[in-house]
């Protein structure tokens, strides 16, 4: 069997890469390793309640028809039109710290007059921070190696500010202790604070759905249980792959997004450069918590679509000592966007730093136990913030770096991958390419557009 | 294909990559990136689609010539004058 592109990975940046491919015509084949398609971004059935993994909202957030900005490009690039992920905007987000609360919804506005009013004093400089924030073109490097905070002192003088602009955008992309990639950081403040959230009324299925439909119709391959043993390389370019059943793929290119340190290590090449930090794979992970409700969130007085708090007043992101960073966290409502009506299901999730190396090491019967027991303390830390839903609470479940690596096949089980991003997307094979969060965006829309700009630069260009 | 075809199959195209563009005033000598928004993404997928639907092979030295609606009506007349119009 022989391809132009195989595509390692069948989650949002390798399906919008598959699409881009299969409709201009190039025999593609997308291999994933699991039964289902979604990788970090999925869903799942649980007695009888659906439930997403990965997506709490939709950044970038543009309304129907908006001409330009990364999601009416992704629309156009996959040739997909405003109706088909039927997004629904946020009601309005917040961010919480003790004595402190700064909203935000899709509108800039109510963050910089938030800003006004629990900071008076630094919203000058915010103001010049977001104008020269706008003033650079996302996802271009000023200085390699250049992270957030040293920008941020320049304009805002009060570190509880810094802090509280920053919660949001680690915990939604850092994969970086206690700071951020500055590139990272001005996608994530465009994608966060000048567009915002919105949601599919059907969640992360939706678009899944629409992108594997989409691809299929083109003629593009999926082969699902398809796991990858070797990329078949001689140092300098591959020729295809070897599945773990033995049988052998052939291709004029690859593009992986399994990681940059796992598809080194597919290319036999990872024990050499394991070391090196600019390959090493992320630390930064989470748990997430899962309760369904027997009624709306807003019943219960929970109208917030997402609250980031952090309960110390100087916010800590890092790999804490014990398995989960019970002091901060995300608390997400699916049901709490402007949907035309509300949805059946009614579900809060709280997502908090967890520590990769105890929650691998747990046995079997120790990780059940330690999943309902930090589930319960988790829950009780954000309560703070959201009223106690525990009543209400029908049925609930968590995933922890176990679940994401055995879904991923990521090595640490992290979500927003190598602090390092190869943002060219190349390797040290020259037929080998990146795309996903390794590649650098990310995020859902980020997600999808790694996979349209590696396909379009690697594999349409030059064919 | 005649120069009026060719105009026809690149509003086409152009409606196919940016659809909430309104094309019906595009001025010939203007480059298309002043009257509607279409980056280097778009611009490729003129390229792409051409090659897709006529399979027409546009040099990258020679994508300068598809700025403007009249430069690349010109540079594709010769090009796609044996290529039949779509029905």
């Amino acid at each position: 069997m022989r391809y132009d592109t195989l595509i390692i990975g069948a989650g949002l940046s390798g399906l919008a890469a598959g699409i881009r491919l299969a409709y201009f015509e190039q025999p593609v084949c997308i291999l994933e390793r699991h039964t289902t398609i979604g990788g970090l971004n999925s869903f799942y059935r649980l007695r009888n309640r659906n439930y997403d993994v990965g997506l709490h909202a939709v950044t970038n957030y543009a309304r129907p028809g908006t001409k330009s900005g990364p999601l009416s490009r992704l629309l156009r690039q996959l040739r997909f039109s405003w109706d088909d992920f039927q997004l629904a905007p946020q009601t309005g987000s917040r961010v919480a710290f003790p004595g402190r609360t700064l909203r935000f919804d899709n509108d800039f506005e109510l963050l910089l007059s938030e800003v006004a009013r629990e900071f008076p004093s630094q919203v000058d400089g915010f103001r010049r921070l977001a104008e020269f924030l706008e003033g650079i073109e996302l996802g271009k490097v000023l200085e390699p190696g250049l992270t957030a905070r040293p920008v941020l002192a320049r304009f805002i003088t009060d570190p509880q500010l810094v802090d509280m602009l920053l919660c949001p955008l680690m915990f939604y992309g850092s994969p970086t202790p206690d700071d951020m990639e500055f590139t990272q950081f001005t996608i994530m403040f465009h994608s966060i604070f000048r567009e915002g959230f919105s949601r599919p009324r059907e969640g992360v299925r939706l678009i899944l759905k629409q992108l594997v439909r989409r691809y299929k119709e083109l003629g593009g391959e999926l082969r699902l249980r398809a796991g990858i043993k070797t990329i078949l390389n001689d140092g300098s370019r591959a020729t295809g792959v070897e599945l773990d059943d033995g049988q052998i793929i052939e291709a004029d290119r690859i593009i992986s997004s399994a990681g940059l340190y796992e598809t080194l290590h597919l290319c036999g090449g990872a024990s050499e450069t394991s070391v090196a930090t600019d390959v090493a794979p992320g630390e930064i992970t989470f748990v997430e918590t899962i309760t369904a409700l027997n009624c709306q969130p807003a019943e219960l007085g929970h109208r917030d679509t997402i609250v980031f708090y952090s309960n110390t007043p100087t916010f800590r992101y890092a790999n804490p000592a014990e398995p989960c960073d019970i002091d901060s966290g995300i608390i997400c409502s699916p049901n709490n966007f402007q949907y035309d009506k509300p949805l059946d299901d009614s579900a809060i999730r709280i997502t908090a730093l967890a520590n990769k190396d105890c929650w691998m090491r747990f046995s079997d019967d120790e990780y059940a136990a330690a999943k309902q027991n930090w589930n319960e303390r988790i829950t009780t830390a954000a309560l703070r913030h959201v009223p106690d839903f525990r009543a209400a609470a029908v049925d609930t479940d968590m995933f922890t770096p176990r679940t994401i690596r055995k879904f991923t096949g990521h090595v640490n089980g992290c979500v927003y991958g190598a602090p390092r991003k190869r943002w060219d997307g190349t390797t040290h094979l020259e037929n080998v390419f990146l795309c996903g969060t390794d590649q650098g965006f990310l995020g859902i829309v980020g997600a999808m557009l790694s996979g349209i700009g590696m396909a379009n630069r690697h594999a349409l260009r030059q064919s | 294909m005649n120069p009026e075809d060719i105009r026809q199959v690149l509003l086409e195209i152009l409606g196919r990559i940016v659809p909430d563009e309104d094309l019906s005033a595009l001025q010939d000598d203007v480059p298309f990136r002043e009257q509607i928004e279409l980056d280097s993404m778009d611009f490729l997928d003129i390229v792409m689609e051409l090659r897709k639907q006529y399979r027409i092979q546009i040099p990258e030295e020679d994508y300068a010539h598809l700025n403007t609606m009249g430069g690349a009506v010109n540079y594709l007349t010769p090009l796609m004058k044996d290529v039949s119009a779509p029905a």
